[in-house]
């Protein structure tokens, strides 16, 4: 016996009804200035790693992990939370982005132990990201390798 | 003790709340009920180690308050009931291992609090015990690494997100017959309720239909309207959910009056204090009504109240596996006496 | 002047795939890991496809720092390792590439985790 007045096709358009948007507007010029201003840093890194000399593959490696070194202290620090939950995607996807995800949760588990809390935990986030960035890299690698031998 | 229709007890020796006692987080001494709690944290982490020890250890401290307030020795408490959100309801069961009292576990998810008030009163009034203690608590940081993202992971919550209640509310009941104090004299218990919502974060929504047919289910068996109570408190269907459930009444043509309907997780934050949809957890319904809507009965400001406690029935393996929501509510009728 | 035109690249194209990742959040019900997912393989994708190559000479940073470029140096290393050694290169190149910064972030991580305690928010 239902005593509900609502199917749950109704119920869906009365709640959304009901529920205020986010706010897209603001939300989209947060993301823009936050994940413009990462990128910036990240070009000023390059224009150092260029004065340092480092050469055109050791100066991405520089840039890279200067980010990610920037990225995980801010997450150490209890910083990059909040800047998060101001930019939204505009700290997410940047590469300092990546080190929070993998820096978050082995902060947060530590105290279930160096194995199972920290050292399995650090891969929650990235995990998914390695193993399908890796994967599609070498699918693409394959891809390349065979239309090569084909063509030529 | 009786059934009245098909959900519902009536306690025909009602028990009587001999003492209550509630303990907010930091977040929540800053809300707008911060002068009713009995404590307030400054810290989150207690002195413990980690969050779910400084979970356990509120519960402790807040059972240890009410049985001090009902001037009852630990050893002469026959039974503990309650829950929490932890896997395995560990802060309850380990608070429980301090104490020594005998334990029954329960979960209702966000509404473990009144299952409790449910289960005990029923215990009481039926000859099996003379007195309960009934508790639930919640904890930010423990729900949130359970249930969402680890606390420095940088995510925005949308504005249906609830905020989980870093908090605490225990209640002992006694078996005094004739004497004063706010009684419990029925309890209803809800059906689990779906309406297909699969947004994990939108609890208020979740949970609304099933706290609609609790309160009517309640509503039927005992013959009552709505305008019988002085108050109908929700748990935490928080300000969205609250809405939702008003409509719910208008459409099924059951009179609810806006101006009797509170909502406990909807009461519990400012709205500048960015808990979005309002505070949940058990321990917002558990803290809400032993620190102020119970305060409030003894002062005479209402007789009698219907409090309804909402659940979200969810783990994180039911979201991951892409489920929807199912929803639970427990109600029980608290009579202010002279 | 050279130097602001540089940066303005990258601050806006850095910026605007940020907002591609916003949409996504806004729109969609997608939890964060299935969106950095989604932009790293779109960067492999992209990579493959020649379309990514000519947007990093263009905005440079703005096209490396987001996980786009991660997706982009992990196909550009592969390709590269196997015009260098054949078909193996495609198992190497990827994480050749890459090493630097997944090892930053493994070892910054670990550091993080035993020097830091997670903080209870306000």
């Amino acid at each position: 016996m239902s005593r509900q007045p609502y199917t749950p096709d109704e119920y869906r358009e009365l709640v959304s009804r009901l529920t205020p948007p986010s706010r897209m507007l603001r939300g989209y010029w947060r993301a823009f200035w936050v994940g413009g201003t990462i990128c910036c840093l990240g070009q000023a890194l390059t224009l150092w790693a260029e004065q340092l000399n480092l050469g055109e593959i050791t100066a991405p490696m520089f840039t890279t992990s200067a980010l990610v070194f920037l990225g995980t202290t801010l997450t150490g620090i209890g910083v990059y939370d909040v800047i998060g939950k101001y930019a939204g995607a505009g700290s997410a996807i940047p590469v300092t982005g990546f080190a929070n995800s993998m820096a978050a949760p082995a902060i947060e588990f530590q105290r279930e132990g160096p194995i199972t809390g920290v050292g399995a935990r650090l891969f929650t986030l990235a995990g998914p990201v390695l193993a399908y960035g890796i994967s599609a890299s070498v699918a693409v690698g394959v891809v390349y390798w065979l239309v090569k031998g084909w063509v030529l | 003790m009786s059934r009245a229709g098909t959900q519902t007890f009536i306690y025909d020796r009602p028990p009587v709340i001999a003492a209550h006692a509630s303990i907010a987080g930091p977040k929540e001494g800053q809300g707008p009920l911060a002068e009713w709690f009995d404590a307030v944290l400054e810290d989150d982490l207690l002195g413990q180690k980690s969050w779910e020890l400084a979970e356990m250890e509120m519960v402790r401290r807040c059972v240890q308050r009410a049985l001090n307030d009902g001037h009852i020795e630990d050893s002469a408490v026959q039974a503990m009931l309650g829950g929490d959100l932890n896997n395995q309801i560990i802060a309850s069961s380990f608070a429980a291992r301090a104490l020594g009292a005998p334990f029954i576990g329960l979960y209702g998810a966000c509404s473990t609090f009144v299952q409790a008030l449910v289960l005990g009163s029923a215990l009481i009034s039926g000859g099996f015990l003379d007195n309960a203690v009934c508790c639930a608590s919640s904890h930010f940081c423990t729900a949130e690494r359970q249930f969402r993202f680890p606390l420095e992971l940088g995510t925005q919550r949308p504005p249906q997100a609830s905020w989980t209640a870093t908090a605490c509310g225990a209640a002992l009941l006694e078996a005094r017959p004739g004497a004063a104090g706010l009684r419990v004299v029925s309890g209803t218990v809800g059906r689990v309720i779906d309406l297909n919502i699969t947004d994990a974060n939108h609890m208020g929504a979740a949970m609304a239909p099933a706290v609609f047919d609790c309160i009517a289910a309640h509503l039927s068996d005992t013959g009552r309207s709505a305008r019988d109570y002085d108050l109908i408190a929700t748990g935490d269907l928080g300000w969205i959910g609250r809405d939702l459930l008003l409509e719910l009444f208008s459409a099924a043509e059951i009179d609810l009056p806006a101006d009797r309907l509170v909502d406990c997780g909807a009461s519990l934050f400012f709205r500048e204090q960015d808990a979005h949809a309002g505070g949940s957890g058990c321990g917002c319904v558990a803290s809400v009504s032993c620190g102020w809507l119970m305060k409030r009965m003894e002062r005479g400001e209402f007789r009698r109240m219907l409090l309804a406690g909402s659940g979200a029935m969810l783990s994180p393996t039911s979201s991951q596996q892409g489920q929807s929501v199912p929803g639970i509510a427990y109600a029980v009728c608290i009579e202010g006496g002279e | 002047m050279e130097i602001l035109w540089m940066f303005v690249k990258a601050f806006v194209v850095g910026g605007l795939i940020c907002d591609i990742g916003q949409l996504l959040i806004l729109r969609t019900k997608l939890t964060n890991a299935r969106i950095l997912v989604i932009f790293v393989v779109s960067g492999v994708v992209l990579t493959a496809a020649g379309v990514y190559k000519p947007l990093v000479d263009f905005a440079g940073a703005g096209a490396t720092v987001p996980l786009t470029g991660f997706g982009y140096s992990l196909a550009m290393g592969a390709i590269e390792a196997v015009n260098k050694y054949g078909f193996w290169g495609a198992f190497t190149g990827g994480i050749t590439r890459t090493a630097a910064g997944i090892t930053a972030a493994v070892v910054f991580g670990l550091l993080n985790a035993l020097i830091f305690r997670p903080h209870a928010k306000p």
